[in-house]
């Protein structure tokens, strides 16, 4: 709450909304939007409630008690699931992921941006239209192809492409690439041109124009990208559950799944693992909420 | 709300000069380098060969194999057309097709509405930069940036017949999550949850964007709040309500997480997207059969991502 009154501005000498007088029906208002953000928190705060009891105490009293606070839980849980070695996982998946996402996906997005091609509209839809394609729907075909395609020992001991941390790289990058292209040529297309005449007259390369004009001028969107994408190719589940096969190569929220087997009947060990693999997206969340928001309605108010 | 300066910004700056006339763009071309037409067409072809290798060649090659009869396992040249066989077969003696069918319909119309008009809802009274609108705003979209999988993770807390919250406080013994008369609605509304803060999210945005002359007007007029959203503000923002509808329709058709980590898909939340998955991950791998479930949905998907791609092309343009 104190965020939001730091954050009130006054805006044309208007009368700041918040100091407006409370009404019957503002306070019904209040009241009404107060039930709901606490019913939507409801489920997280439980989680997180339930991860700090021991089991034997919600054993004797049931979980609608109060009381057997310990951090056990945790200890239990990021030792029977190896969680480090599953978050390492998910880094070694998502770092390179986003890079290249962002990295191929400005490419595009810059000369569709920067030239006016009548094939550029069509570029954009073949980018935005596959991002939006159900994952499963292709899956058939794609789950041969990746035990088709061999890669040397040094990359994958699978010496395929499937079960192999380069496989899922390159697929959440390909299904990725559409919503950055779309998000970062609107932005791009935002850019005044004369910057490129500028650039031209000084004799830069198409190189030089995307590198040093572009990208430098364009941060603000990258970031809400990479804070977006971090979070989403870290979420991702479906990829990882069909296209990897070792379990001690599965990033975090796919051995999310195998977890069921180890903590059935401990839901006391199940909140503490879904609080930990929580974790990293709720900091995100937090310390970059700006950037996440700002990400999604970019994409959301053009398209 | 001060996360939105850019779209506004976007919209303030007005669209780059024309370079479409044939003569400017002739002289362009002859700027380039042939270094810069080489690093231009790289700078394409890469993304565009990963897309079109990963995405649009499997989806076509989804097509073709409904029509025929592979096992997945031998050699593609022993591939046979069997037309339509495959199709007829989803739909006669494949006993999970039907309700698979009918959870995807009840997905969407759960989404579509109860979730999607709440977030709407919602969205609309946080436009009133009330007090406390920050925080209300946090809580609702907090769940969307957790995982599917992961939520599914969380109601089990609350659904778990012999350890849930819901049956501890009801004294009930119903297994929500296990239980196949019930299980699809429990899924459903996790679901919702995540889906009101999202489709919230996009709204706000929307709304944020609307010129408030109009509102102004309308208020001059003496017209109601609500006789003003529904006359001025909701018309206006016809490409966000076309927008948050593709995006209803493609999440219930997507829907697949949430019921993978419960059971698989299988005993009462039966999906297209979970059934494809058994069809090539499970025991049994039928693929022609398989792809033509996927080919239903690819069908689906593009009608819908068509309308969205004709909708957000129109607003670029103006």
């Amino acid at each position: 709450m104190s965020t939001a009154t730091a954050t009130r501005r006054t805006e044309d000498g208007v009368e700041a909304p918040a100091r407006r007088k409370l009404t019957p029906l503002r306070l019904l208002l209040h009241g009404f939007l107060i039930t709901v953000a606490l019913t939507w928190l409801f489920p997280i705060a439980w989680a997180v409630l339930t991860s700090l009891r021991s089991y034997e105490y919600t054993a004797a009293n049931g979980y609608a008690s109060f009381g057997g606070w310990t951090l056990d839980n945790y200890v239990t849980a990021w030792r029977t699931a190896e969680f480090g070695k599953h978050f390492l996982n998910s880094v070694y998946i998502t770092v390179p992921a986003v890079l290249l996402t962002l990295f191929l996906a400005s490419c595009v997005a810059f000369v569709i941006a920067r030239f006016s091609w009548k094939l550029n509209l069509v570029l954009l839809g073949v980018f935005t239209a596959a991002n939006l394609l159900p994952q499963q729907a292709l899956l058939i075909p794609l789950f041969r192809l990746f035990t088709e395609v061999p890669l040397p020992e040094f990359m994958s001991d699978s010496e395929l492409l499937y079960d192999s941390y380069w496989g899922l790289i390159l697929i959440n990058v390909a299904f990725q690439c559409g919503f950055c292209v779309f998000v970062l040529s609107n932005y791009m297309k935002a850019l005044p041109r004369d910057l490129y005449e500028a650039a031209m007259v000084d004799g830069a390369s198409i190189w030089r124009q995307y590198w040093q004009v572009t990208m430098p001028l364009c941060r603000p969107a990258l970031a809400a990208l990479a804070t977006l994408e971090v979070t989403w190719i870290y979420n991702e589940f479906f990829w990882a559950t069909v296209l990897m096969r070792t379990g001690d190569k599965f990033p975090v929220t796919s051995s999310l799944n195998n977890l069921r087997g180890e903590f059935f009947t401990d839901n006391n060990l199940v909140s503490a693992g879904s609080v930990l693999v929580a974790i990293p997206t709720l900091v995100i969340f937090f310390m970059l909420q700006r950037h996440f928001v700002r990400g999604l309605t970019l994409g959301a108010s053009k398209g | 709300m001060s996360d939105l300066p850019l779209i506004q910004a976007d919209r303030a700056v007005p669209p780059p000069a024309a370079t479409t006339s044939t003569g400017g763009r002739r002289r362009r071309l002859r700027l380039l380098s042939r270094t810069d037409r080489v690093v231009i067409t790289l700078m394409v072809l890469v993304p565009l060969l990963l897309v079109t290798g990963f995405v649009w060649l499997p989806a076509v090659a989804t097509v073709l194999l409904s029509g025929t009869n592979w096992d997945g396992i031998g050699p593609l040249n022993e591939i046979e057309f069997v037309g339509a066989r495959n199709y007829s077969d989803v739909v006669n003696i494949y006993p999970p097709f039907v309700p698979a069918i009918q959870h995807n319909l009840l997905w969407l119309a759960a989404l579509f509405v109860v979730a999607t008009p709440f977030g709407m809802f919602l969205a609309v009274l946080l436009d009133k930069e009330l007090r406390g609108s920050r925080f209300y705003q946090t809580a609702l979209y907090l769940p969307v940036v957790l995982s599917l999988a992961l939520i599914g993770f969380v109601w089990q807390l609350l659904y778990s017949r012999d350890q849930g919250l819901i049956n501890a406080v009801f004294g009930s013994n119903v297994d929500w999550y296990g239980d196949s008369s019930v299980n699809i609605w429990a899924v459903m509304v996790a679901s919702g949850w995540r889906h009101v803060g999202y489709i919230m999210l996009l709204y706000l945005a929307g709304l944020k964007g609307v010129d408030p002359s109009l509102r102004e007007a309308a208020a001059v007029d003496g017209a109601s709040e609500s006789r003003t959203f529904f006359r001025v503000v909701f018309p206006v923002m016809r490409p966000i309500n076309i927008i948050v509808l593709v995006v209803t329709v493609i999440e219930s058709l997507r829907a697949f997480d949430l019921v993978w980590v419960v059971n698989k898909g299988r005993n009462g939340l039966e999906l297209i997207s979970a059934l494809v998955t058994q069809n090539v991950v499970g025991e049994a791998s039928r693929i022609g059969f398989g792809s033509a479930l996927a080919t239903i949905m690819l069908v689906v998907s593009l009608v819908f991502i068509t309308i969205y791609l004709a909708t957000v092309m129109r607003e670029n343009r103006q």
